[in-house]
């Protein structure tokens, strides 16, 4: 099911001004898409590095969260660790904690991080390399992005607090974009959104 | 110089999942820590959407990709799958820019 958007991120790093080989990289060694499609939409848009960045690795703290949850059930030391670290995230982590017995969690996180893991690769591959030859704007392959972040963001808006950050934090993006450099308001938009949904949170509980 | 943002977020990617893998979860016991951990993904999913959809480099527009994103919005509500989504999100895009 990562196919489309796979081809979509290849494609979409190619027009953003990373080469193929750039591109790839970030695939095989970031491989958590929502901080990938962050990088390259900012330094797509014309925004530093250095805010690009910041945003993906904000982004991919909650592959962290998700580890705390998996090392329980994966229960793995040295090299082991080391690979299933790779893959820890949303797709293998909603696979894995969906099993009720801990051993076909491990398989499904296995199953799940290898299939996702091939599939994310080759169709970067494909959309890194087919946007030389098509114009990715033409097949609509920009809008592949921030529909992936509303659908996933719409598995996340199950509290007040998450709605009112996500609210928050794309209000902040529409009144900054045309004061600050690209990039700075997704971040600052981004901690206005946590920091207001962590108060409410704290009110709640 | 790209190369080198791309290292770097490819290594703290890695190194997030790793830490979160092998840390003992006492340490993240703080419930303040938690809160706020909890709070990223939609905050920023939430920017994200809007950035990509509407604006291009420091200027807002409206043009076929917010046509995409109501008609991923709606395919959303009708509990279309991730994939589906994604597809009607492209084609809307892609008509619409071909009409206009």
């Amino acid at each position: 099911m990562l196919g489309l958007y796979g081809v979509s991120f290849g494609a979409v790093s190619v027009a953003s001004g990373l080469d193929f080989w750039q591109t790839a990289a970030l695939s095989a060694l970031a491989f958590t898409g929502g901080s990938q499609f962050a990088l390259v939409g900012i330094l797509g848009g014309g925004g530093s590095g250095l805010a690009g960045t910041a945003a993906a690795l904000l982004l991919g703290l909650r592959n962290g969260l998700y580890g705390v949850r998996l090392a329980p059930l994966l229960q793995v030391r040295g090299p082991r660790r080391l690979v299933a670290a790779q893959w820890v995230i949303d797709e293998t982590t909603a696979m894995a904690v969906a099993e009720q017995r801990p051993a076909a969690g491990r398989v499904a996180f296995w199953v799940t991080g290898a299939t996702l893991f091939v599939t994310w690769n080759a169709s970067t591959w494909v959309g890194a390399a087919g946007a030389a030859v098509i114009d990715p704007a033409q097949w609509g392959l920009d809008a592949v992005a921030p529909a992936a972040f509303l659908a996933l963001l719409s598995q996340q808006v199950s509290t007040d607090a998450a709605r009112v950050a996500a609210l928050m934090a794309a209000s902040v993006v529409l009144v900054l974009t045309p004061l600050l450099p690209v990039g700075v308001p997704v971040l600052l938009g981004g901690l206005a959104g946590m920091a207001i949904g962590a108060r409410l949170l704290a009110r709640d509980s | 110089m790209i190369w080198v943002w791309v290292m770097l977020t490819s290594a703290g990617c890695y190194l997030t999942k790793l830490t979160g893998l092998a840390i003992k979860p006492e340490r993240l016991e703080s419930e303040r820590l938690q809160r706020w951990i909890l709070m990223v993904p939609p905050a920023f999913f939430g920017g994200l959407v809007l950035a990509q959809t509407v604006t291009d480099g420091n200027q807002l527009v409206v043009d076929a990709r917010l046509a995409g994103l109501a008609a991923a919005a709606v395919a959303l509500l009708l509990r279309a799958p991730f994939l589906l989504v994604l597809v009607v999100a492209a084609a809307v895009t892609a008509a619409v820019r071909a009409v206009a």
